[in-house]
């Protein structure tokens, strides 16, 4: 029972979502809204659920003095703090336990918890974020180091696209007729784009595609199980 | 005979009045759930403006412009509801107004007649993944070709026992709601029966609470399998936070920490594939990923030793357990591989003699 009740459940929403994905008509144009709606609730159950678990796995490892113990005092206290304020004086147009902390707001310019998110959360969110410049440097190096013809051919490509998209790749390949603007490098790179990038692009997704169509197959027939723990 | 010539003449010049040039018709949408109307008119006049009753019966102006073309879908509306609208036109030298009314209600339909190429292509893929499977339950062997990034974890949990380091498993950002999500569980549950086996800590670090949740399952379960359940570590498989770049962060701290011998990327990724590839590179640490956004995959590959493409990420499960059933659905894929390289071609060739039904079947233009 404890096996058959998740996969028959499994099988009736799965039959239910394909089903109405086809038919407009009431009750099954409403099945995937309330499907939806449904899952949200849940989910919002579940946030208890990993505020527990990430108490428990930070607090033991502050007691236990981890290598970086620091960051995790660092995390929850964030986490406290970022809670309190939320809790005490709300956010943006909602108030709090203490109303909308007007006094508060005529230090700061706004409400605690909103000027912790636009000072700090933003910040450290986008410094993160720009980390992603640095590292596309380091892997475009080592992609575009010639080993074999692929990885040359994947360097010329590259050195064709970026110089595409800059004004100085326009200006290498100006001065060509009109008969051959297909070699200048901005029409050369939206060429590389449009064609040969999109038709792999799209030949990933078309068998992602079947490759979901085959897994969720195996979900709601029950063949395939191991998401629910047990093959078994 | 006066009669007559009243008669006639009050019809020519009926014809030729700007009224009878202006006509309003509004239409359910076709094949719809009921929540639009086609709006179409005839009118002389440059512009219009065209007006829809609210519920006081107050004229509304939904619309206001150039007369061409002559067509507007109203959307939105609540199924089985009258709805009127009115037509200002202004026509003639003297730029007369006629004002034209139309009222229709729009009704459910019992089939979206745009997805029927869809729902065949379903269907058709649908039954072959079936008799594979059939074929399979039957005893047939089908040959599946290996999938390298499949094989290596193996060797990635062989190298994460020898160097006596974690292994890092990351399900992706997605939630419990996507597919890709699903399919990197059920590799989790094939990885934490290795790991429970070579005795081998598995971290999991989860983004969604129904995530969490969902893997400590899979790994409880799949270290019951093997006979080991004291080894499992609720507490390794933990929830960091919903926030996408704290995720990153909490989970780049950890490689940079603990350093764990291998790394799994499995599932869906956005823009943090690259922060987390790259960081797992120079911890060296031996990396797989699978994915099926396209716009990530060049950076898995870049950065990771195997890279799952596409639909090998949904075939692991099938291909790791070699349960003969499973690996019948993947001839099914097959087929369906098939199937659209026949239908691309034929699409190409109708499209090049001229006949343009074909492809516009499968666009869905009803």
């Amino acid at each position: 029972m404890k096996r058959n009740l998740p996969l028959f459940f499994a099988f009736f929403c799965g039959l239910l979502v394909i089903v109405s994905e086809f038919i407009p008509h009431r009750p099954f144009s409403m099945m995937i809204d309330t499907l939806q709606e449904w899952f949200m609730i849940i989910s919002g159950f579940a946030i208890i659920l990993g505020q527990i678990s990430l108490f428990q796995s930070n607090i033991n490892k502050i007691k236990q003095k981890d290598s970086g113990w620091m960051f995790y005092l660092a995390g929850l206290l964030s986490f406290i703090l970022m809670l309190l304020v939320g809790l005490f004086w709300g956010t943006q147009e909602t108030g709090g336990l203490f109303g909308h902390g007007v006094s508060l707001q005529a230090n700061l310019g706004m409400k605690p918890f909103d000027y912790l998110f636009e000072f700090a959360y933003m910040p450290l969110s986008s410094t993160m974020f720009s980390l992603l410049a640095f590292f596309i440097a380091s892997a475009a190096y080592r992609a575009f180091i010639i080993r074999s013809f692929e990885s040359n051919l994947l360097m010329l490509t590259a050195v064709i696209v970026i110089l595409g998209r800059t004004s100085f790749g326009s200006m290498l390949t100006g001065w060509l007729p009109e008969s051959v603007r297909f070699w200048h490098l901005p029409n050369l790179s939206d060429f590389i784009m449009e064609y040969p990038n999109s038709a792999a692009q799209r030949a990933i997704m078309i068998s992602a595609a079947l490759g979901i169509i085959g897994s969720s197959l195996r979900i709601i027939l029950g063949i395939e199980r191991s998401y629910l723990g047990s093959d078994k | 005979m006066k009669g007559l010539l009243l008669i006639f003449a009050l019809l020519v010049f009926s014809v030729g009045s700007p009224a009878n040039t202006t006509a309003l018709k509004v239409q359910d949408t076709p094949w719809d759930d009921g929540k639009a109307l086609d709006i179409t008119w005839t009118t002389s006049a440059d512009s219009i403006i065209l007006q829809k009753a609210d519920s006081l019966g107050v004229w509304q102006t939904i619309f206001s412009g150039p007369a061409i073309p002559a067509k507007y879908s109203d959307r939105d509306l609540v199924p089985n509801k009258q709805y009127t609208y009115l037509l200002v036109a202004s026509v003639g030298a003297d730029s007369d107004t006629i004002r034209v009314t139309a009222s229709a209600k729009p009704t459910e339909q019992w089939f979206y007649l745009h997805k029927l190429s869809f729902l065949i292509i379903l269907l058709v893929v649908s039954m072959a993944i079936l008799f594979y499977i059939q074929l399979a339950r039957m005893g047939k062997d089908f040959y599946i070709r290996r999938i390298s990034g499949l094989d290596s974890m193996e060797e990635a949990v062989g190298r994460a026992t020898e160097k006596g380091k974690p292994i890092l498993f990351v399900p992706g950002i997605g939630d419990l709601d996507d597919i890709q999500t699903i399919a990197s569980l059920t590799i989790l549950s094939q990885l934490a029966q290795r790991s429970a086996e070579y005795d081998t800590e598995l971290i999991v670090p989860c983004r969604f609470s129904m995530v969490l949740s969902a893997a400590r399952e899979v790994v409880k379960e799949a270290y019951l399998k093997v006979g080991k359940p004291d080894t499992y570590k609720e507490e390794r498989i933990f929830y960091l936070t919903d926030d996408q770049f704290g995720y990153v962060a909490g989970i780049d701290g950890m490689m940079v920490r603990e350093q764990p011998a291998a790394n799994f990327f499995l599932g869906s990724f956005y823009a943090e594939s690259l922060i987390l590839a790259e960081t797992g590179f120079s911890t060296g640490a031996i990396q797989t990923s699978g994915t099926a956004q396209a716009s990530q995959l060049p950076f898995f590959v870049v950065s990771c030793d195997y890279t799952l493409i596409g639909e090998e990420l949904f075939a692991a499960s099938a291909y790791l357990s070699r349960d003969p059933q499973q690996l019948g659905s993947l001839k099914g894929h097959d087929f369906g591989k098939l199937l659209t390289i026949v239908l691309i071609l034929i699409g190409v060739l109708t499209e090049i003699i001229g006949w343009h039904w074909f492809k516009a079947f499968f666009e869905g233009v009803q």
